[in-house]
């Protein structure tokens, strides 16, 4: 026989569907949420964007070239963390400050574990925490307010009590109730969040004041729904995450006792929809059960919500995700289905 | 049961099926080759002992393996002949195995006739001998013995029969064929399993994609109470365990067998094959195979001789087109690949499928990125990326505690593996070290014992 036969194991048949499809995909999915940053946030959006991507990629490609191992940035995944990583970021940093965070997100958040598929935690929040630990000025107050809207998305002179983004302002009104005792100090944060709260459609087209990529719930929902619709993203972390935000926010979010907070608001604002959607999701760094991503989603949603309570910063998706990532291992070891024909006795 | 239920399970893919190549084509009977190659072991137990000598004179049919111990079936000659050899021979599913190798003497062969009438069945005990001095096994794949699975110890009470026509590895069409063209014969066949089990519910599922061969059984069922299960169109739906689920609703446990949820599941085949057995007292010494893929000349459903080579029924098949990459003993999803083409067809070759270089990439691994499509698509709710890996670290005990023994290599969490992982060899390793480390284990205790 001239040709020789084939020998593998089965299947012999296989999907048509590949890593570097699924990275560019949800690449694609990612163009209405940077569509609706430029037009936003302008020219930044686009020089920042371009900049996280290549500097991703070009990492990924200068380690594999010293470390003499086998090229992997045609698998798209580089530039996917390169673009979330440029949609974490205030619209105001300098220009090199996404070329140093995927410098470290690629770096040290997945190249030393190992490459696609090894690393703990997520590469992109890794750079952004990175970041946060850095610069820290830059990473909490150079935003800009969006075409045609406002930094807090309030028009009227409240704005001029914080220069602040919704979350922020949130935060520093509820810690003037609480702390303060003027009675008219207190009536203006008491209104200031109740506007907050009244103007969750601004926080749902992203006419906000936020990182570049995370303000628009809108843009970021089209291209997760595509994601879902694709079976990229299991509906069920971003599910329970933002549930659990919402939840939490309406029963303890607000400064009126029990069940006096908004909804809308808690879930809107911020990059809830981005890292839910799309950093919780990733996923080398979720966990494999469908069990398991519901136990995720909900721990994400707690530590975010306490964070965003109670903790230093105004918001907390990046570190609830980081921190949820390490238990990853955790939940997969111990969260399995139940296997078909085992019976699970009654304790 | 509702009126809205689905018959189906959680898990599986939707594979391509490819079953248009061949599923017009009615059964065309193979002449009988000049030589054949009988393996003694066609069956899951232990193989057959031969009961002739090299230069004996055997004619069609005749009696040429006994069963050797509980679990085992009879061989039969597939031609009249002479024993020419009696040597170890590669067998389709790629071992050596002990071969009788029959040489034709193009005598004329005598053609089965009825022997008896419907009505004239007679009692079980009789059924059940004829069959397994006729030599059945299943007829899917796994080619159990079909006289041991149709008497089950009497501590179990089974309830009902399931007749899995769900064919539903891409390009097979040989029980589809059968539906067709013997459509009474087969129910015929499934009374006599019926009659030996004593059982009251008799189901036949087929999948949906079937419409001809589920309106032609229910045409032949008006007046019967034997019903036909419309199942979803979904790969591994003819899995066993699956398919009793799916027509059930009942699971069965872990490590068990469909008898422990008082089920019995025999192959469409199998029930022809049982017809013929009793009605024509005819022994197992040939089948339908589907000849298919895209790198076949004509695709075919043939009547071929047990022990016929490969090669032969590929070149009665018009040979190979295109570049031929693989050539399967089976389908795509669970098939074995084949590297030499004098195997012959055995009792459980359903299908020979040849792949060219068009539907065989070849893939390199690259790293899983716990997608988790595998753990939704695995039918027996495993973690398949988990025990995987585990194999591949040669954790052994921890591929076990993840359940590596519940996989049947079915291949769904391969097929939908984006990292084109081999998923499914690593598990059958960890499958094949467990087995042994069992055993050695059996053998360490039997020692200690005394």
């Amino acid at each position: 026989m001239e040709n020789k036969l084939i020998l593998s194991a089965s299947p012999q048949w296989r999907e048509r569907d590949s890593i570097s499809r699924i990275m560019y995909t949800v690449s694609l999915s990612l163009v209405p949420a940077w569509l609706i940053s430029i037009y936003f946030f302008g020219f930044p959006a686009v020089y920042l964007t371009i900049l996280g991507v290549i500097s991703a990629v070009g990492t990924e490609y200068a380690i594999e070239k010293i470390c003499k191992l086998p090229k992997t940035i045609h698998d798209g995944s580089a530039a996917v963390t390169g673009v979330l990583l440029a949609f974490n970021l205030p619209p105001a940093v300098p220009f090199w400050i996404p070329i140093i965070g995927s410098m470290v997100a690629i770096g040290i958040g997945k190249m030393v574990f190992g490459g696609l598929g090894n690393n703990p935690i997520n590469p992109a929040l890794i750079g952004r925490a990175f970041l946060m630990a850095s610069w820290p000025v830059y990473m909490t107050s150079a935003w800009i307010a969006p075409r045609g809207g406002s930094l807090s998305s309030l028009t009227s002179n409240l704005e001029a009590l914080t220069n602040a983004t919704p979350l922020n302002l949130y935060k520093s009104s509820l810690n003037i109730i609480h702390t303060i005792n003027d009675p008219v100090q207190i009536k203006t944060a008491q209104d200031a969040i109740n506007s907050l709260s009244n103007n969750w459609l601004n926080l749902f087209l992203g006419r906000i004041g936020g990182s570049l990529g995370e303000t628009s719930a809108l843009a970021i929902l089209i291209g997760a729904l595509y994601l879902i619709y694709k079976n990229y993203v299991d509906w069920r972390i971003p599910f329970s995450y933002i549930l659990t935000v919402g939840l939490l926010g309406w029963a303890l979010g607000g400064f009126n006792g029990l069940f006096s907070g908004s909804f809308l608001f808690h879930v809107f604002a911020g990059g809830l929809f981005l890292g839910a959607f799309y950093m919780a999701t990733d996923m080398v760094t979720s966990p494999l059960t469908r069990k398991g991503k519901v136990i995720f989603g909900i721990g994400c949603g707690i530590i975010t919500f306490i964070i965003r309570m109670i903790g230093g910063y105004p918001e907390g998706v990046c570190y609830s995700i980081l921190l949820m990532n390490l238990g990853v291992p955790l939940i997969d070891r111990f969260i399995l289905p139940r296997k078909f024909g085992e019976v699970i006795h009654a304790k | 049961m509702s009126l809205f239920k689905k018959f189906t399970f959680h898990g599986g893919v939707h594979p391509d099926d490819g079953k248009e190549l061949s599923a017009e084509n009615p059964i065309e009977t193979m002449p009988p080759p000049a030589v054949v190659y009988i393996p003694l072991v066609q069956h899951i137990g232990a193989p057959a002992k031969e009961v002739v000598v090299i230069g004996d004179t055997v004619r069609k049919g005749q009696k040429i393996g006994e069963i050797s111990s509980f679990i085992s079936a009879n061989i039969h000659s597939s031609i009249n002949g002479k024993i020419k050899a009696i040597i170890q021979r590669l067998s389709p599913i790629g071992i050596k195995v002990k071969t009788i190798v029959i040489e034709s003497d193009q005598s004329e062969e005598i053609q089965e006739t009825l022997q008896i009438k419907r009505e004239e069945l007679p009692d079980s005990k009789v059924l059940l001998h004829q069959i397994q001095e006729c030599g059945l096994a299943g007829m899917g794949g796994a080619s159990f013995p079909t006289h041991i699975k149709l008497c089950p110890p009497q501590d179990k009470t089974i309830e009902c029969l399931i007749i899995n026509a769900a064919e539903c590895e891409p390009f097979l069409t040989c029980d589809y064929r059968l539906m067709l063209e013997k459509t009474e014969e087969l129910i015929m066949g499934i009374d006599i399993f019926r009659k030996i089990l004593n059982v009251k519910g008799v189901y036949i599922g087929i999948e949906k994609n079937k419409p001809l061969a589920i309106a032609a059984m229910k045409k032949a069922l008006q007046n019967s109470d034997i019903k036909v299960i419309d199942l979803e169109v979904k790969y591994p739906q003819g899995a066993e365990k699956q398919l009793i689920y799916a027509i059930t609703r009942r699971e069965v446990p872990r490590n068990g067998l469909p008898m422990d949820v008082g089920t019995v599941v025999q192959n469409v085949g199998t029930a022809y094959a049982a017809y013929e057995a009793i009605y024509k007292k005819k022994s197992l010494y040939e089948r339908v195979v589907t000849v298919s893929g895209p790198g076949i000349q004509q695709p075919k459903n043939i009547l071929v001789r047990i022990g016929t080579p490969i090669q032969a029924v590929i070149d009665f098949c018009g040979g190979l087109i295109g570049k031929t990459q693989k050539i399967l003993n089976g389908g795509p999803m669970m098939g074995l690949t084949l590297f030499d083409l004098s195997a012959p067809i055995i009792k459980g070759t359903s299908g020979i499928v040849v792949l060219t270089e068009k539907e065989t990439s070849i893939y390199t691994e690259q790293p899983c990125i716990s997608c988790a499509h595998c753990v939704d698509a695995c039918p027996m709710h495993l973690v398949p990326t988990t025990i995987a890996k585990n194999a591949r670290k040669e954790f052994w005990e921890e591929a076990e505690k993840y359940g590596a023994m519940d996989c049947m290599e079915c291949g769904s969490c391969a097929y939908v593996c984006p990292a084109k992982v081999n998923l499914i060899h690593s598990i059958q390793l960890a499958k094949a070290e467990i087995t042994m480390r069992r055993r050695a284990a059996q053998k360490q205790g039997a020692l200690n014992g005394k």
